[in-house]
């Protein structure tokens, strides 16, 4: 550490996320230091590897979307993909036959333009980690990964999973494989008969990964679809969640339920947040709510609330053992608890013209914003997906943020979902995402919804708001991208 | 009102352990001699109270200890001992017999069994003993056998025990080494075919690798994540408060004020003392508030913030002074002092959700190496707690005041705690718990421990 006296930099505050930043000149001073915690200092690229109908594509898509969801902008690189717009059309299963040079030459081509494409998300477009979704079964082919990665400063992190229970693999070609691409102009048996003989290509030249001769690489071998797993030489941060992540996410056929609280009193009022008890329409929808679940059928459902009143008087009407987590209590909306939206608009008119900029970001004075929101509840996505069959009651901003995670939303999207109350969502996964099922109660019910208002149609201009304007706030990616340039 | 908080009180999943929890655990560790199982057993104990999980350690040795009064050598552990065979097994059912006293009496969740458990014969016993009794078993084996690493854990951990009290090192080493081999004739590691019904982790060289079998539940799965992260490369944490704020000069909780005049000197004190420490690869986080980023600010250095480690929110009490508080809330303030850990400010936290909230903080720091953490005070009790296995009672009384570091450096079992004043005056901030805790006290007797301010 250099010696320097303590001349230290003023601080003005982000009016936008309330974070305290030093100032140049009263304007915001580049720092990463607004970030929550630096999860990485290189990008990483997650390298998968294992035989077709592995799970692969299954875990690089689940683990991209929740990367993105706890803020790490990641992206998966299909290399099939990129087969099927070279090669517009699949025959059959002989492309992959291992002396098939035309079909070799084709697929390196394609794993080299997807390894490409790598390159430019992760130095140029900001990407943090990229998921290389292949088979990547040989030695050969991870060494030429790992090249690459050396050569242009990223980590590398192996994802290999190792199955062989006949039923799981038939189980996936069905989920998955069939309704691909490759396969719209066959018939079931058809195409699993031809699928079958693809896996047999590679089977000969699988090498897997071993623990003495890959000891220095960093990697997780998950075995029979997350009974065993084998980890090596875990490097930092982001791959330690990484790892819990994929030791917590199961493919036991199961569904997830969401709901909002009843009507609430505050909610009639046109008040946001407080911690009110329920409208008789809401105890009405409690009800409901109860006889919606016994005709469910759910076998061991659990049921999650928050700790606030309107959640807990929800649960209640149920008549079954519910848990009570803190961290699902409704956004905190500061100083702005309690108002009506007009409230709001007469007292802090600043306030609600920044939130109307950048929903997501926007953190309420003495208060949060959605991205602390998503931090908070990153336990309860990880127990959900721990977890089989469970209920959570919770509030509009809380399940618009869980809705976000299971429908691969992106932080403009996530605040406008639509949450009504009274209505519940049933998620169910199904293949690579999760299918929908919105089932309203038929209890009547205020609206609390809030859309994006047209951008000029609000605000007052006066002359406080002229500093903020001139100084946009910049992203952290853009940040972050010129500081390593510079390292580089 | 006292049953409305019983009642949030059984049903409340502090959210870090689902509280509709099942069947206690027993964790057993297994390995040779001088492979860290007590380390760890100690260590996972210390963070599954931290995070609320009641868990405690049944050392075997020790027991033995109990029992043979007096070591000799490493004879006793011979496998031809007959008789020490049969003080060993007594021992190992003894501490079963206090681990099912503990979870059936004193409402354990978690029991570390923390013994070598070397052979199929004995883990098969413990097996046993738990599937009758409904309890869930997960392994911790620790496989090592990197002569460096053993060679330091028996100077770090083996010279002071009580077995070799009396001994000259050269003597107690050797001797050590003689035991080790006692158990490695008859050591069956876990078998990945044999056993693959059974719950467990292997730790292999310190960490390098891992591999975890079938994880049952959320506690297994969160001990596998602790497990995954710790390490025991020498570092050491230091913790410290931001300096003095003008809040803090009024008596005001809370608020998110700026540095006192004082405040910025002890920013610059800490600068110069944090420079003559020389530390390697010092990381700095600060919390998201004026008065931590005004002081990292001083060290010229980067630093990060994380939000987690705000102050604890004191809700409608946000910047009053105590006196504030006993006239405007005195039963609250009286139900504070009652129990300060669990107690929640309306509209705010209590000790118990900010022990929640700095879990990530905890896990980070378990993580890294040098970390310097510049924080508040309920926070700073909360961390300090977690490095020195303080209960909850004591949590909130534990003394962190303006102006001083705390640095933390792992040894042995424990933790070496510094404590350095850097010479800069500031206000005191620590109340202790009042004598009447009564909500009909006079409100003399609730300030009777408020510190004093301008």
């Amino acid at each position: 550490m250099e010696d320097k006296s303590p001349n230290p930099r003023e601080l003005t505050q982000n009016p936008l996320k309330k974070i305290w930043m030093p100032n140049k000149n009263g304007l915001p001073e580049k720092h990463i230091s607004h970030r929550r915690v630096c999860m990485t200092n290189c990008p990483t690229l997650i390298v998968t590897v294992g035989l077709p109908a592995r799970g692969k594509t299954y875990i690089s898509k689940k683990l991209t979307r929740y990367l993105n969801w706890i803020g790490v902008p990641t992206r998966e690189f299909n290399v099939g993909q990129y087969r099927r717009e070279f090669m517009k059309i699949y025959k059959s299963f002989e492309f992959f036959r291992p002396d098939n040079e035309e079909g070799l030459k084709i697929r390196r081509q394609c794993a080299s333009a997807a390894l490409n494409d790598v390159r430019q998300y992760l130095t140029e477009e900001g990407g943090q980690v990229a998921v290389f979704d292949a088979t990547n079964t040989t030695r050969e082919r991870r060494g030429t990964i790992i090249q690459f990665a050396e050569q242009n400063g990223f980590k590398v992190f192996f994802v290999e999973s190792v199955c062989e229970d006949p039923e799981v693999i038939q189980e996936n070609i069905v989920q998955v494989k069939l309704g691909s691409p490759d396969y719209t102009n066959c018939n079931t048996e058809e195409a699993v008969e031809d699928f079958m003989k693809r896996i047999k290509c590679y089977e000969n030249s699988y090498e897997t990964l071993d623990e003495v001769s890959d000891r220095e690489l960093s990697y997780i071998k998950i075995i029979d679809v997350g009974q065993r797993y084998l980890v090596n030489r875990v490097l930092d941060h982001i791959q330690s969640r990484i790892v819990y992540y994929l030791m917590n996410i199961h493919i036991t056929p199961r569904s997830i339920y969401l709901c909002r609280h009843g009507e609430s009193e505050l909610n009639v009022k046109g008040r946001i947040g407080g911690d009110s008890g329920l409208t008789t329409r809401g105890k009405e929808f409690a009800k409901k709510l109860s006889q919606f679940i016994q005709t469910q059928n759910i076998q061991d459902l659990k049921v999650w609330t928050s700790q606030m009143k309107r959640t807990i008087q929800t649960a209640e009407a149920l008549d079954v053992p519910y848990e009570q987590w803190k961290v699902l209590n409704e956004i905190d909306a500061g100083v702005c608890e309690e108002l009506m939206y007009e409230e709001i608009q007469e007292n802090y008119p600043l306030e609600f013209a920044l939130r109307d900029q950048d929903k997501y970001r926007y953190r309420y004075p003495k208060g949060e914003s959605y991205e602390d929101l998503v931090q908070r509840l990153e336990p309860v996505i990880m127990e959900l997906e721990r977890q089989e069959n469970v209920l959570v009651i919770c509030h509009q901003a809380v399940m618009r943020c869980l809705l976000a995670y299971f429908l691969d939303k992106t932080a403009e999207e996530l605040p406008y979902l639509k949450c009504p109350l009274h209505a519940v969502l049933k998620l169910t996964p199904v293949a690579y995402g999760c299918k929908v099922e919105s089932i309203s109660l038929n209890v009547e019910a205020v609206n609390t919804h809030r859309e994006k208002p047209e951008v000029g149609t609000n605000t007052n201009n006066n002359n406080n708001n002229t500093f903020y304007l001139k100084a946009p706030f910049r992203t952290p990616k853009v940040t972050l991208q010129k500081t390593r340039n510079k390292i580089q | 009102m006292d049953l409305e908080y019983v009642r949030r009180r059984r049903c409340d999943s502090a959210a870090s352990v689902p509280q509709f929890c099942n069947s206690p655990t027993v964790i057993v560790m297994v390995g040779l001699p001088a492979r860290g199982k007590t380390y760890i057993s100690k260590k996972l104990t210390r963070y599954l109270n931290w995070i609320g999980v009641p868990t405690k350690v049944f050392n075997v040795g020790q027991y033995r200890r109990d029992a043979v009064k007096t070591y000799k050598n490493f004879e006793f552990f011979k496998p031809d001992n007959e008789d020490a065979m049969r003080i060993r097994k007594a021992c190992a059912s003894a501490a079963l017999k206090d681990v099912a006293a503990y979870f059936s009496k004193e409402h354990g969740q978690v029991a570390v069994f923390d013994a070598t458990n070397t052979t199929r014969e004995r883990r098969a016993i413990i097996n046993s003993f738990a599937k009758e009794k409904g309890y869930k078993v997960f392994f911790v084996e620790s496989i090592c056998d990197d002569p460096e690493i053993i060679t330091e854990n028996i100077k770090q951990v083996k010279f002071g025990s009580p077995d070799y009290i009396d001994r000259d090192i050269e003597e107690a080493m050797q001797d050590f080494i003689q035991r080790i081999e006692c158990y490695k004739a008859s050591y069956t590691s876990i078998d990945d075919e044999l056993d693959r019904k059974l719950s467990y982790i292997k730790i292999f060289d310190v960490g390098s690798r891992y591999l975890v079998n079938r994880v049952q539940d959320h506690i297994q799965s969160r001990i596998v994540y602790y497990l995954m992260n710790i390490h025991v490369t020498p570092r050491s944490i230091y913790l410290s408060r931001h300096g003095e704020s003008e809040l803090n000069l009024l008596g005001c909780i809370g608020g998110d004020s700026a540095l006192s005049p004082r405040g910025l000197k002890y920013a610059g004190a800490l600068a110069s003392f944090i420079r003559g420490q020389k530390i390697k690869d010092l990381k700095v986080w600060t919390s998201h508030m004026r008065r931590t980023i005004q002081t990292a600010e001083v060290l010229g250095v980067q630093y990060e913030q994380w939000k987690a480690l705000n102050e604890i929110d004191a809700g409608v009490c946000e910047e009053l002074t105590y006196e504030e508080i006993q006239e405007n809330f005195p039963d609250e303030f009286a139900m504070r002092d009652q129990d300060k850990y669990r107690y929640r400010y309306p509209k705010g936290e209590s000790y118990e959700d900010l022990v929640h909230r700095l879990e990530p903080v905890i896990m980070e720091l378990e993580r890294q190496e040098n970390v310097l953490v510049i924080c508040h005070q309920a926070v700073m009790r909360c961390l300090l707690a977690y490095f020195l296995d303080k209960s909850g009672d004591e949590l909130p009384y534990l003394r962190c005041p303006l102006h001083t570091v705390l640095k933390l450096t792992p040894v042995a079992y424990g933790c070496k705690v510094e404590s350095f004043f850097l010479n800069i005056e500031a206000v005191n901030t620590h109340r202790e718990k009042p004598k009447n805790v009564n909500v009909n006290r006079k409100p003399e007797e609730a300030l009777q421990t408020a510190p004093d301010h301008i």
